[in-house]
């Protein structure tokens, strides 16, 4: 890891007006805020997998959205290798979110259902003008071979594929325009057990062969666990905690932390054979 | 005796290629007062299964069965009016999406009342005060005011807590929980699971717990039954399952698990390769056969059925015990 990080986030911010009662329409009262994401601030190193998980409501996906300005932030900064994201127009715009990847939790609404996968993946890499796009078949391919999906599967629909195929064909799209980071924002979540642990093996394959940095939201600590080589809990757009993962885990500073860990489903204790050590 | 035995339970869909099994031959067993998980994947056809207890099936979905016994009473002879007051009286069940199951137009109050007046037969103030009671014991709190509320008002943890108000209102005997946490935080979820748990202390209802997760399952439930493909693969004592496994597919799927215990590990756990099969391109052999590392000719041709492997244990795979291929006398594929 260097020594500069790739990605750093100063209190960041952004409040959403809730719906104005009545009696502060009449008297043009402005109505009240909810703080989604206060102060938030945290640095993302090269290579690094940073998990940020948190409750329902706690802020992790509007904070997610703001590092690409999915959602504009009302205040704070984001720097990508020191480029100034919220002054970013234009070209530099397009080529912080090209730099800045998302892969979603419901796949099947982030792809073309009409095109075939081979075609969105192209679209993506033609768009940003990527090295090897020229040659689309050999493109398609490499990118398909990236997320351990056959090149058959270029000329299928969203439609035709499996879940965890689908989410594969959305993290392949999101590879083909060459970004440093990738924001996966429950993109696991709605998957079956073992088409998660596959999952999670290709984001840990993606960053060791891609020198990827992985910023992954999920609500799922054990999945977070299970990647994350450092955690943010967040709790009420606030972070509460930060620190290695398997120090947050097994000895929890912050009070909400501790009855995260305490609410999980208590960790079986079974024999795990198939465990291997890396 | 038992609370409800299943057996033989098939559920097939029609369509204009003609029709899908998606349950293929399932018993199982539920005995009063205990809690049994129902655990699988997408596609195994744990839901379903648990439909057919009070026979709420899909359009284009038949469902046959050799015996669907409840309390003595034979589910599948019941005429509509039996059934009616089968599924009011006897076997409560929450869904997994609580807000589906409210007519949004209406108080949350006078929805748990109305299911009171028709079920219970009781008259209006009578309604109303049970009403407030039932909401009471599901640890809402000021059940007053929450009574005025409507459906879109409560977080979906205090959706789900009505539900279970109006499904143990009639204090069934057993209550089947379809996936109830799934849409729920960790720390909701640990908060239903508990107020599930101390309603069948009280009141010594069974429940049937259906999650994919056997996390949830685990903490749960006395025991398990694991579904793959349409097939119990595997039925126990969670404990005896989670600690040895027998089928290859409940070892897979419990080496899936992500655990908290992985934090700092940097390891990486090998899974089950491939997917969970499509119902329509099943054939006939054991299901997990595709997916299997231990997968052998006859397993092809096998006929899936469960053989006791322990106290109480059974598991549908002859050829794998202890996670160690085993050489089976006299045992030819049939």
């Amino acid at each position: 890891m260097s020594e500069t990080p790739l990605l750093r986030v100063e209190n960041l911010s952004k409040s959403f007006a809730l719906r104005r009662s009545f009696s502060e329409w009449v008297t043009r009262q402005p109505g009240e805020q909810h703080l989604a994401v206060d102060h938030v601030s945290f640095e993302l190193a090269q290579g690094e997998i940073l998990g940020l998980a948190g409750g329902s409501g706690s802020g992790k996906t509007t904070l997610a959205r703001m590092l690409i300005r999915l959602v504009e932030p009302d205040g704070g900064d984001v720097f990508l290798e020191g480029q100034d994201v919220r002054a970013a127009k234009g070209r530099d715009l397009r080529d912080v979110r090209r730099r800045m990847q998302m892969v979603f939790q419901d796949p099947y609404s982030s792809l073309n259902p009409r095109m075939q996968v081979g075609a969105a993946i192209i679209e993506a890499g033609r768009v940003h003008h990527q090295p090897g796009s020229e040659a689309p078949e050999t493109f398609i391919t490499h990118m398909l071979d990236l997320v351990r999906l056959p090149s058959t599967i270029a000329s299928r629909r969203p439609r035709d594929l499996s879940g965890g195929q689908r989410q594969r064909v959305a993290i392949a799209r999101a590879l083909a325009v060459g970004p440093q980071v990738l924001i996966a924002d429950e993109a696991v979540s709605a998957l079956d057990v073992s088409i998660q642990t596959q999952l999670l093996n290709l984001f840990l394959d993606l960053r060791d062969e891609l020198g990827l940095s992985i910023l992954f939201v999920a609500h799922q600590l054990s999945v977070i666990a299970e990647v994350a080589d450092r955690v943010t809990i967040m709790h009420d757009g606030v972070i509460v905690e930060v620190g290695p993962t398997a120090d947050v885990f097994r000895s929890p500073q912050a009070d909400y932390t501790k009855s995260l860990l305490a609410s999980h489903p208590h960790p079986l204790t079974i024999l795990d054979p198939t465990l291997k050590e890396t | 005796m038992a609370l409800l035995t299943v057996e033989g339970l098939r559920i097939a869909f029609a369509h204009r290629a003609g029709s899908t099994e998606v349950v293929r031959g399932v018993e199982f067993a539920v005995e009063p007062g205990e809690t049994v998980g129902l655990v699988g994947e997408s596609g195994s056809g744990k839901s379903l299964a648990c439909r057919s207890i009070i026979r709420l099936m899909p359009a284009h979905a038949t469902m046959t069965a050799s015996r669907v016994e409840f309390d003595g009473r034979d589910v599948l002879a019941m005429s509509p009016k039996e059934l009616r007051d089968h599924r009011a009286h006897h076997v409560g069940m929450i869904f997994q999406d609580p807000y589906s199951c409210f007519d949004p137009t209406k108080r949350i109050g006078e929805q748990v009342a109305e299911t009171l007046r028709v079920n219970a037969g009781l008259d209006g103030d009578a309604a109303r005060a049970r009403a407030l009671e039932l909401l009471e014991s599901v640890d809402i709190a000021s059940p007053e005011q929450r009574f005025r509320a409507y459906p879109h008002e409560l977080s979906g943890g205090m959706r789900q807590r009505v539900m279970i108000a109006i499904a143990i209102s009639a204090s069934p005997k057993l209550l089947i929980a379809d996936e109830p946490t799934t849409a729920l935080d960790v720390t909701t979820q640990a908060q239903i699971l508990g107020l599930i748990e101390q309603r069948r202390r009280e009141s010594g209802m069974a429940v049937l717990l259906v999650s994919h997760d056997f996390g949830v399952i685990a903490q749960a439930c006395d025991r398990v039954v694991v579904m793959y493909g349409g097939y119990v693969v595997e039925a126990g004592p969670v404990n005896e399952v989670c600690a040895r496994p027998q089928h290859p597919y409940t070892r897979g799927l419990l080496s899936s698990i992500p655990s908290l215990e992985s934090a700092g590990r940097r390891v990486r756990r090998a899974g089950i390769p491939g997917q969970p099969p499509n119902p329509a391109d099943l054939v006939a052999g054991c299901p997990f056969a595709e997916r299997c590392a231990q997968v052998r000719p006859e397993c092809r041709e096998l006929h899936v059925t469960l053989e006791s492997v322990g106290e109480g244990h059974q598991s549908a795979c002859p050829y794998v015990r202890d996670g160690v291929s085993v050489v089976v006398a006299g045992r030819g594929s049939r």
